[in-house]
């Protein structure tokens, strides 16, 4: 049986249909799960899709750490159980503090929708585990705020446990040190800001992004 | 009397419109009734200067499901599929607020799409703005795009193409114009009716404030003048929250697909008094409204804000009784608002009437009826005046044909390289700062996005069983053409969208048309509008195709000086098989042997006439030639053209890598254009090359490997190189399968000319051209990003 993968969908989420579309491509299935639930029991995996959560009001994922479901993926990513920030997932994590660091605007002050050629720095996570260290990928990027910035000594933690999941080779946000995919010390919490669920045909441009969605369904 | 007459001139009414509603009325109007009225009978909402000229498209066609006059134009696709399509213009609020002007053209367009029971799957954004060396046009352009970016990316609908014009014609009047397209199932499809005797009227949404009043009437249907202060008019512009608009989506889809509403419309121009008389209007009823049940954002509104108001994001849904509370709980689920704001009536001898209340307990403040609002403004056919100016105007450079009466642009202009690249130069122009900034790839439909001709999706949406087709839409306009000669300018500009639509393999199936003009009362603007009509009457004819929505934008002028004609044309077609899709499958190869023809139109070797440069931008922007005669096109070629090039883009076998059709900056703009999108293919799979170590950081874009060339054997002339002439494409083949290829052309009877063949690094035209690629290149990579930046 593949993994139950559930798709949190906060008000003003918008890539939800597009994971669902990805974890179905690969043979999984999922669930829809709004903001005001709280149930997980039957989820083997949770993603936090991409969009702008509540609005994106005040920053990004700032309300959104506060919706009831918040309660539960905090939970879930105690139980080491894996739980995937998508973009503005990834934002929803770091505000959530189930990753560390920040995503600020990027560094040209714009929105920035390209493709985007990307390092896989580790295997070592859920969402990872079917690429090979040192492989390139090509995504897309559609973000307002995936400048990831962190402490020194947030940065040399990452480093050391290897925590860096992800790099841009040509680095379009300002990120410190290329990053644009991390995981937590335990490995089971990951975020990353290109969407994966968009690179899943040819035909799109790139379906370098099933194997991501390989790796989450077959544990 | 001469108090009341001060009020209606304000509102933008005239002495004869006031009389008419003394007769409708059969007494004299309230304030609250004259204030409805100048916003229904203005000429955004009522297209009283227009709507005559209109009547002449033909709108019918078997495809068709719902034509012009409803929220959106529907069209059938199969599968039991339908497309909902529209497009708008919001460019006086644009002038004035760019971001916020944008921002909610692209989100009012929205709610025209789903309120139609179609999920918004794309929008499309055609902009004209004054040139870039001036700040203020720079922040117009900035502003505009932010708006839209910031909307349309937040409100979850992607951006998936348009066009960037520069012209100093719209310096102090930008043009924001924005298609969407959504898909629905037939059977959801739902009208702008309000039906069923005591059915409620339930306001969704937003909270209604004072913003935007008069955004009809004041801001719309006036021109700008510098002399006065526009910023006094930055209270009609209206504000947008895509948060709220997003929930609204996603609550009114909900509310459609569970078949609780039996009418749904929006709320843009002309606010409640608009959605609400014309809702009654169609459905021959009337309806009474209770404005102390409307959900305002500020205390003490008057009834005439209330009614006037055009805050954006709120819908009316008409509903049974029976399913009110099902409606409450979804609005819940959402966080929309919802209030039951008024009551479906019986009409009166016949006359369904609107009635105002403050309290249905207290008499009426208004007593309209409803049709007289939404369908009864007066018509004008406007004196309309032959512009001077076409033959009289600047024809520097003018030289007459054989025949004494084609007259061309040919100067005397002799090619070198350096001419020739610094010509080439200022046509590539690459759009990338404006889309990179639109989430242009959300529902994972997009096959071909912007900065192509036309964007092709998938036929597919959420909600919606998925089809193997796709569609292709595109947005054009050529207003030089249409400066010289409104007929054929449009003409040629409906010929330019279909053949955009065509090279993607899609068959047409619909046209949309945004038409901005000047100041209808200057009878020569009203002349250039009427040609305009007509020549896409006649295009569209010529063609077998029915329009199915449009949008008309009067008083686009600064200073008394009125735009160039600009109608924008809309196209959308339909493509049979994605897996028929050409997506360059050779471009991993890095074999450089390819051959390049030129399809349909006169040989590029000749000088025929018909490679006119009237209008084309060589001309007019270039080299400040303006005037002259527009090319003439072949129609039975070119129809044959469009039908039979669709069916060849298909054709997996005979070697197509490439194909782009010759439009602004012609022939030779075209070929730069395909030759650096080919290398840019090759690089980016270089990249991804495991093997390859060639990068670890710096920007991807710019370290692009120059490869592909070509080289010219004949020396082309200007004419050939530069004229605009649509209905023609450039084809990339593989060079083995040229012969096949040509052959083919000649079975389908398309015209098909050699220009030449693959080389490196640069781009060759007979013995004495050579044009290094690698400066185009950068030029074409950077310059919009570096005015911008």
């Amino acid at each position: 049986m593949p993994n139950l993968i559930g798709i949190v969908v906060f008000p003003g989420t918008n890539c939800e249909f597009d994971v669902a579309e990805a974890v179905e491509a690969v043979g999984g299935n999922y669930r829809f799960i709004f903001h005001l639930d709280k149930e997980l029991s039957d989820i083997d995996a949770v993603v936090i899709a991409g969009g702008f959560a509540h609005g994106d009001y005040l920053r990004p994922g700032a309300i959104a750490r506060f919706s009831p479901i918040m309660e539960s993926i905090e939970k879930f990513a105690e139980d080491g159980r894996p739980v995937i920030g998508i973009c503005n997932g990834f934002q929803v994590l770091t505000e959530a503090g189930l990753l560390p660091g920040a995503l600020q605007k990027n560094s040209n002050l714009t929105f920035l929708c390209e493709p985007t050629v990307l390092n896989i720095e580790t295997n070592e996570t859920p969402f990872t585990s079917k690429l090979s260290p040192g492989s390139k990928v090509k995504l897309f990027i559609n973000h307002f705020s995936g400048n990831y910035t962190c402490n020194d000594q947030t940065l040399q933690e990452l480093k050391s446990n290897n925590q860096i999941v992800l790099t841009y080779l040509n680095n379009p946000n300002g990120s410190t040190q290329n990053i644009a995919g991390i995981c937590n010390a335990t490995r089971n919490v990951v975020g990353l800001m290109p969407h994966p669920e968009r690179a899943i045909d040819e035909l799109l441009g790139s379906d370098d992004g099933l194997k991501f969605f390989k790796s989450l369904i077959n544990l | 009397m001469s108090n009341k007459a001060d009020i209606y001139k304000k509102l933008g009414l005239t002495d004869e419109e006031y009389k008419l509603i003394i007769g409708h009325l059969d007494r004299e109007p309230n304030d609250l009734e004259l204030a409805m009225f100048s916003v229904m009978w203005s000429e955004h909402c009522s297209y009283k200067s227009s709507k005559i000229h209109l009547k002449r498209l033909p709108t019918k066609g078997d495809k068709v499901l719902v034509g012009p006059g409803e929220n959106a134009g529907v069209i059938d696709v199969g599968d039991n599929l339908a497309i909902a399509l529209r497009i708008e213009s919001h460019n006086h609020p644009s002038a004035i607020e760019p971001a916020q002007g944008a921002a909610t053209g692209a989100g009012g367009i929205l709610r025209d799409i789903f309120t139609m029971g179609a999920r918004p799957i794309a929008l499309l954004d055609p902009l004209y703005v004054g040139p870039l060396d001036q700040p203020r046009h720079r922040w117009h352009l900035e502003g505009i795009v932010r708006g839209i970016s910031s909307y349309g990316n937040s409100v979850g609908v992607p951006t998936v193409g348009g066009e960037i014009h520069f012209d100093p014609c719209y310096g102090g009047n930008p043009l924001v114009n924005v298609a969407c397209v959504g898909v629905l199932e037939k059977d959801k499809l739902v009208l702008g009716q309000a039906s069923g005797v005591g059915n409620l009227a339930v306001l969704l949404g937003s909270t209604t404030g004072k913003d935007g009043i008069g955004g009809v009437s004041v801001l719309a249907s006036a021109s700008f003048d510098t002399n006065s202060n526009d910023t006094e008019k930055l209270p009609s512009v209206q504000v947008g929250d895509p948060y709220e608009e997003k929930r609204l989506i996603e609550a009114c889809l909900e509310l459609i697909d569970k078949r609780l509403v039996v009418g749904i419309q929006d709320l843009g121009g002309a606010g409640l008094t608009c959605a609400t008389s014309e809702t009654a209007a169609r459905a021959n009823l009337g309806m009474d409204v209770d404005i102390s049940q409307v959900h305002l954002r500020e205390i003490n509104m008057s009834p005439i804000e209330i009614m006037t108001s055009e805050s954006q994001e709120r819908m009316l849904a008409i509903v049974t009784k029976e399913n009110l509370e099902l409606l409450f709980q979804i609005a819940k689920k959402w966080e929309i608002a919802a209030s039951v704001i008024g009551k479906v009536t019986e009409p009166v001898e016949s006359v369904g009437y609107l009635r105002i209340f403050d309290g249905f307990e207290n008499e009426p403040l208004a007593v309209i009826p409803a049709k007289s609002l939404a369908d009864e403004a007066p018509l004008y056919e406007r004196p309309t005046t032959k512009p001077g100016q076409i033959t009289t105007k600047d024809i520097v450079g003018l030289n007459f044909g054989s025949d004494g009466k084609r007259a061309d642009l040919k100067p005397s202009y002799s090619l070198n390289s350096t001419d020739l690249k610094n010509d080439l130069l200022k046509m590539l122009i690459k759009p990338e700062w404006i889309y990179r900034q639109y989430d242009h790839q959300l529902f994972l439909n997009t096959l071909i996005g912007p900065g192509n001709g036309a964007a092709v999706l998938r036929l597919a949406a959420p909600g919606v069983k998925k089809t193997k087709k796709a569609i292709s839409i595109t947005t054009d306009g050529n207003p030089k053409w249409c400066a010289i000669d409104p007929f054929w300018g449009t003409y040629l500009t409906v010929v330019e969208a279909l053949t955009n639509i065509a090279i993607t393999g899609a068959t047409t199936q619909a046209i949309i048309n945004c038409l901005n003009f000047g100041n209808p009362e200057n009878p020569e603007v009203m002349w250039q509008f009427s040609k305009s009509v007509d020549g896409l009457k006649t295009a569209c004819e010529a063609f077998g195709l029915p329009v199915v929505g449009g949008n008309v934008s009067f008083y686009n002028s600064t200073n008394g000086v009125d735009i160039d004609p600009t109608p924008v044309i809309g196209a959308i077609g339909l493509h049979p098989d994605i897996a028929k899709l050409l997506k360059t499958k050779d471009r991993n190869t890095e074999s450089y042997e390819y051959d390049f023809f030129v399809l349909n139109g006169p040989d590029i070797t000749t000088d025929d006439t018909r490679f006119s440069l009237a209008g084309s931008k060589w001309a007019t922007q270039l080299h400040n030639l303006q005037g002259g005669f527009l090319p003439e096109i072949d129609i039975d070629e070119t129809r044959n053209f469009l039908i039979k090039v669709a069916e060849v883009v298909q054709n997996q076998d005979i070697g197509l890598v490439q194909i782009d059709d010759i439009s602004e900056g012609g022939l030779i703009s075209t070929v730069a254009k395909m030759l650096i999108r080919y290398s840019q293919h090759l690089q980016l799979n270089k990249l991804l090359d495991p093997k390859s170590d060639e990068i670890t950081s710096g920007n991807i874009q710019k370290q692009v490997d120059y490869k592909l060339g070509i080289k010219i054997e004949n020396n082309l002339s200007v004419n050939s190189l530069f004229s605009e002439l649509p209905g023609r494409a450039v084809v990339q083949v593989l060079k083995n399968k040229s012969q096949l290829f040509k052959s083919c052309m000649d079975e389908q009877n398309i015209r098909c000319y050699f220009l030449g063949s693959s080389t490196k690094n640069t781009l060759e035209i007979g013995a004495d051209i050579s044009i290094d690629l690698v400066e185009a290149f950068e030029h074409y990579q950077s310059s919009l990003d570096s005015v911008m930046s």
